[in-house]
């Protein structure tokens, strides 16, 4: 199990905080993760335009 | 303790502000961004009769004129539809300021740059301030009233609302902002496919001077929108050829609309309830509205001294009468139109008249599709299903 997010791919366009279900992200400079909320469930993956995001579920 | 801070000077947050502020109310507006406006997340269109709930529009805000709308189906044929009020293609990063200074002309305070992190609440269990940080020091700050219009980019909508946009009800977009394209400049461009763009549509908004707006949304997969963009340009060199000056993404509510958006001292406006046209993904209008709306019902309140759940719930009611009923109706549409294949599509452009174009771009009901595709056979079926 596994979240990561390239930093040079990502744009710091948010569509991974709006569509988050557990509020577990956040956009400051960067996109932040709250480990603690976040359930691996890849919503943040699928929506994310530019593909900066893999969740790795296995 | 002032009256009510506002989470997002966008148009929904400067609107809300200004009206409120123009009601005698102190009022905060604290912008995430170093910047208003800027970067942008928008193709920028917006209808001139728009004007009606914006203000009359300054011209240095204003990009390029638009008489109308250009539809391409997937086949490459395309109908134009002249609106009788025409549009303008915006240049963001100044209207949102533009839009900051009246709400600051009015009385309301303006701080960009400011993060807002979490929201303060009362012993009564009311929302009653932020959290936030400027120029690296935290701060606390306290009102009556919270308004949230931030976007649908935030958490606090779910903080104090649960809110988030279902990954099924966003479009994932991405935006290159050419120069060098040749494209009829006072149209907006509007390409349907099932293929070069699933559930969504690809754009090219002029913005004068051989620039454009150039951008796709698409329902959320495996496959990116930069991916689709590779191929709309690969068949368009009259648009590859040019360079791309600026690049934006983003993911746009297309449905979801908030039933309940108001708690105790607290109250969600714009984007952050979904308020987004989800048949064109335009959102600026209802942003605006969704603002002066929330601010009406606030001044309400605090002129009455009670910003209960209760009391705010009027703003509720008053949306969904005046435009979440309308909405929902648009979304109904958009839920028809995505499920048509590339032929169906080609056959309803060769269907639509130029008038049910600004029809549906206002949220015509579904009997007014189901009357456009029974003028083609092929599509009588698909007709049937919505009458």
């Amino acid at each position: 199990m596994s979240w990561k997010i390239d930093f040079n791919r990502c744009l710091r366009c948010g569509g991974c905080v709006s569509v988050c279900p557990t509020a577990a992200l956040e956009l400051r400079d960067n996109v932040l993760r709250d480990e603690k909320l976040c359930t691996l469930c890849g919503v943040c993956d699928k929506a994310c335009p530019v593909e900066a995001i893999k969740v790795h579920k296995s | 303790m002032i009256d009510v801070i506002i989470i997002g000077a966008g148009p929904a947050g400067t609107a809300c502000g200004k009206k409120l502020a123009e009601a005698g109310y102190s009022v905060k507006l604290y912008e995430k961004r170093a910047e208003i406006g800027s970067p942008k997340r928008c193709g920028e269109g917006l209808s001139e009769a728009s004007q009606q709930f914006v203000g009359k529009i300054p011209e240095r805000c204003i990009a390029q004129r638009m008489k109308g709308a250009r539809l391409y189906a997937p086949n490459g044929r395309y109908l134009d539809a002249i609106l009788t009020e025409g549009g303008f293609i915006l240049e963001r990063k100044v209207f949102d300021k533009w839009l900051a200074e009246e709400a600051a002309k009015a009385g309301a305070a303006v701080q960009a740059n400011t993060f807002v992190s979490g929201l303060l609440k009362d012993a009564q269990g009311n929302f009653a301030g932020v959290r936030g940080e400027f120029m690296g020091n935290e701060f606390e700050e306290k009102a009556r009233v919270v308004v949230c219009a931030t976007g649908a980019e935030s958490p606090i909508r779910y903080q104090a609302l649960g809110v988030f946009s279902k990954v099924t009800l966003v479009d994932s977009c991405i935006q290159y902002e050419m120069t060098n394209v040749d494209m009829v400049s006072d149209m907006i461009h509007i390409y349907l496919s099932s293929v070069l763009a699933p559930r969504g549509y690809v754009w090219v908004f002029p913005k004068g001077e051989k620039r454009a707006n150039v951008g796709l949304g698409i329902i959320p997969s495996d496959k990116k929108p930069g991916e689709y963009m590779k191929l709309f340009l690969a068949e368009h060199p009259e648009i590859a050829k040019g360079s791309i000056i600026e690049v934006n993404a983003g993911c746009v509510p297309v449905g979801g609309l908030v039933k309940d958006m108001v708690a105790g001292g607290f109250v969600l406006c714009g984007e952050a309830a979904n308020h987004v046209n989800p048949i064109h993904g335009g959102g600026i209008k209802e942003a605006v509205i969704s603002g002066q709306m929330a601010a009406g019902v606030i001044a309400e309140c605090l002129k009455k001294n009670d910003i209960s759940k209760r009391a705010l719930s009027k703003y509720n009611e008053v949306w969904w009468r005046e435009r979440g009923d309308h909405l929902k109706r648009v979304e109904k549409l958009r839920e028809t139109l995505e499920k048509l294949s590339d032929q169906d599509l080609n056959d309803l452009v060769d269907a639509l008249k130029p008038e049910d174009i600004i029809e549906f771009a206002r949220g015509a009901k579904l009997s007014v599709l189901a009357k456009v595709l029974m003028r083609k056979p092929r599509l009588i079926a698909v007709a049937k299903h919505l009458l």
